[in-house]
């Protein structure tokens, strides 16, 4: 008996400890795109590590085939990512379709107030519906899309007097659109130290998402609108108002006249190559990959300086960045909540920053020495404060599809006019709403 | 009874095994061989086929399974057949169909024909064309982008060094005129000696004496290669007509490598926008009528030009 007792209870001892163990020590997976930033959050982990005692994996995808092979991962049900560090515009998907864990009891008993985060971030990463306090992710990665230029040349004195004598005015960073339009224009095959040089990068690529957050970067500023009235799904008369046409027309122009040959394709890549190799004079971009543009030897440093997406009607910039979700088909949810607690630890997430991820949380960005951290900070923090992104309905990527589709046939494919390529993307988008019965 | 050698191995053939072992007929033996395959295909090819009809008449979407399906009758179809867009996709498939055939033939035909002859060489020269077709057509999709590049493309200085153009002056990829061009070129580059290699198995296949008394009835060169030779390379000819029209009509690598169906739509094939359809848009039902209408076509067509190539054979 007394020995039968003493076998229970050690095999009862074993299994608590084994599960004990298990519950300590779990593989982690996060998912996320491939890219700078991604390296960064890749040594910032190993903290994480150390104090929780679980192992990190990542699965960093190219930006390429990001939304695709992680959608799919989701539609499927599949549990390769405990962690994932989604595009903001899936969170009405992730949300809706049940991929992502609600977050909201998580944060009342862990302490973690979405308003120690910066408020844009918080309504476009974490929520849905959107402003709603229903939270599916913590803002983990706060981005927009800016420009950076060849500071150098800006300020040789051979450039700045033809730019002078070219146009009238000093040759600065542009204050408007039509003003980064005419200093582009000024670039555009002009011969600097022997070599052709052109106006500007910018972003075409019609597969994923390029050529519109490139041109969202001009629509935004002029003052483009999706619906007339938020939630209706009113789109005559927002998306294809007179400061809209006037806006793609600008982007079609810019992309005749300012971008080197065959950019006819061309997203993060394209723009950082057409910058690194020396053949553009401004190129746009998100500003995860700043850190690393100033820290390039060969165009960084003193010769890269940066400025936020210049305002028309008014400010306005693409946002990008993305939120850290817990998905809901992971058996290891405990430990990834945990890492989402550790994530938000203000200590934590200065490093974040100081690694070269863009933090969002109010304590690094609100810190007085904030601004003067990076040459971009003030700028991304100015960014920031004006951003606005593509619908985030769980649609999105249809919505997406028709954007891409409308824009490259009339800016590359130089097909009908911006009235009717808008036109024919509110008909798209109208479709799309019906099938989803929201009109 | 006598004895004769046909009683003899009679006797001496054992009953059929299975009949020997748990009494199964020879019937029954051939259904359980067959019977595997024959589910296999039932599974993979024909319950997925009806599936997808079945799927055509809904508003499924794949991306959310926990929504409720709509029976949409022939909604999905008569929004495709009336989707000018969708037309357009079919005419940029039109003109590569068309014209990566017509060049393939021509140009097979003729490389077939001159490696036919005997000269120094000849096996040499054979291998070197027939490279192109082994390679992968993700690799040849990103090798003939650079080839395309207008700043540093070396197709770009072979054209501008006949023209006396700028080779920056245009782009092969980006120019609405000319990507169509584009994709025709390098697919052609690429499937050429596929043609070659079966014409030249058509002209090798022509016996010898055919030519030896033709040569003896004095007829000319050109006559012996319109009255012989087309005639009798021509079944193998169409059959590589058939081949390249059916793995054209659902080119999809290639093209997307080269221009992910850009500029705008200008080479956007029915594979590509299928796909986009499918699994970008996920709109499962609206993508299954489009792949019946293709299946359709295909399948229609196919029919048609088989009837018409056994035809020729039979001649």
């Amino acid at each position: 008996m007394t020995y039968s007792k003493l076998t229970a209870v050690s095999a009862l001892s074993l299994a608590a400890a084994g599960f004990g163990a298990s519950a300590q020590a779990e593989d982690l997976t996060l998912c996320w795109a491939a890219w700078d930033p991604a390296n960064a959050l890749v040594e910032l982990s190993k903290e994480f590590e150390a104090q929780s005692g679980h192992s990190m994996n990542f699965e960093f995808i190219p930006w390429p085939n990001f939304a695709d092979r992680m959608l799919n991962e989701l539609n499927s049900g599949g549990n390769l990512c405990d962690l994932l560090i989604g595009d903001s515009q899936w969170i009405g998907g992730g949300a809706e379709n049940g991929h992502y864990v609600k977050l909201n009891d998580f944060f009342d008993a862990e302490g973690i107030s979405m308003g120690d985060f910066a408020d844009a971030t918080v309504y476009a990463y974490s929520t849905w519906p959107k402003g709603s306090e229903n939270y599916y992710a913590l803002p983990a990665m706060g981005d927009a899309n800016g420009w950076f230029y060849r500071k150098d040349w800006f300020e040789r004195d051979d450039i700045k007097a033809a730019f002078k004598e070219a146009t009238g005015r000093e040759l600065a960073e542009p204050k408007t659109q039509k003003e980064l339009l005419e200093i582009a224009q000024f670039f555009q095959e002009r011969e600097i130290d022997g070599q052709t040089v052109y106006g500007a990068a910018i972003f075409t690529e019609r597969g994923s998402e390029g050529i519109t957050m490139g041109v969202t970067g001009a629509l935004y500023p002029w003052g483009f609108k999706y619906e007339n009235t938020p939630g209706s799904y009113d789109m005559e008369g927002a998306v294809n108002s007179p400061e809209a046409v006037e806006a793609l027309e600008f982007y079609k122009e810019f992309y005749e006249t300012a971008t080197p040959p065959g950019y006819t394709n061309s997203y993060m890549g394209e723009s950082l190559d057409a910058f690194k190799s020396g053949q553009v004079a401004m190129a746009m971009n998100w500003f995860a990959f700043f850190p690393g543009l100033y820290a390039d030897p060969n165009t960084g440093g003193d010769k890269i300086d940066f400025f936020v997406n210049p305002p028309q009607n008014q400010a306005g910039s693409t946002l990008g960045g993305q939120g850290i979700s817990v998905v809901a088909y992971s058996d290891k949810q405990d430990a990834a909540l945990e890492y989402i607690k550790w994530f938000a630890d203000p200590a934590v997430q200065q490093k974040w920053w100081d690694l070269g991820g863009y933090s969002a949380h109010n304590a690094v960005l609100e810190s007085p020495t904030f601004k003067d951290s990076a040459p971009f900070a003030g700028d991304f923090l100015e960014a920031m404060g004006a951003v606005q992104d593509f619908w985030q309905e769980p649609a999105y990527a249809e919505l997406l599809l028709a954007m891409q589709k409308r824009i490259h046939d009339y800016v590359v494919a130089d097909q009908g006019t911006a009235k009717e390529a808008l036109d024919k993307l509110i008909e798209d988008w109208t479709e799309t709403f019906e099938d989803e019965g929201k009109l | 009874m006598t004895e004769t050698p046909i009683t003899r191995a009679a006797q001496a053939t054992p009953p059929p095994m299975a009949r020997k072992i748990r009494g199964l007929s020879d019937r029954a033996i051939a259904w359980i061989f067959v019977g595997p395959t024959i589910f296999l295909l039932l599974a993979i090819n024909i319950f997925p086929l009806i599936w997808t009809i079945n799927l055509s008449f809904t508003n499924f979407r794949a991306n959310r399974p926990n929504r409720e399906v709509d029976y949409v009758g022939l909604r999905n179809y008569e929004r495709i057949l009336t989707d000018s867009d969708i037309w357009l996709n079919m005419q940029a498939t039109a003109h590569f169909l068309f014209w990566t055939i017509l060049l393939q033939v021509l140009i097979g035909f003729t490389l077939a024909y001159l490696i036919n002859k005997k000269f120094k060489g000849n096996d040499l020269w054979t291998t070197i064309i027939v490279l192109p077709m082994m390679l992968s057509p993700a690799v040849v999709g990103n090798f003939w982008k650079f080839l395309y590049q207008p700043q540093i493309g070396l197709f770009n200085y072979i054209v501008a060094f006949f023209t006396g153009k700028d080779p920056s002056s245009f782009e092969m990829l980006g120019s609405v005129d000319l990507a169509p061009w584009s994709i025709v070129i390098v697919d052609t580059w690429m499937w050429t000696p596929f043609v070659m290699l079966i014409c030249l198995a058509g002209l090798r296949s022509i016996p010898d004496y055919i030519y030896e008394a033709a040569e003896i009835d004095r007829a000319s060169k050109l006559r012996q290669f319109f009255t012989l030779t087309i005639p009798m390379v021509l079944p193998f000819l169409m059959l590589a007509v058939l081949f390249r029209g059916i793995e054209n009509f659902k080119m999809f690598d290639l093209v997307v490598q080269l221009t992910g169906g850009g500029p705008g739509s200008t080479t956007e094939l029915t594979s590509i926008n299928l796909k986009r359809e499918a699994f970008e848009k996920w709109r499962t039902g609206y993508a299954s009528a489009y792949a019946i209408i293709l299946f359709v076509t295909v399948f229609g067509l196919a029919s048609i030009y088989v009837k018409a190539l056994n035809k020729v054979k039979e001649r």
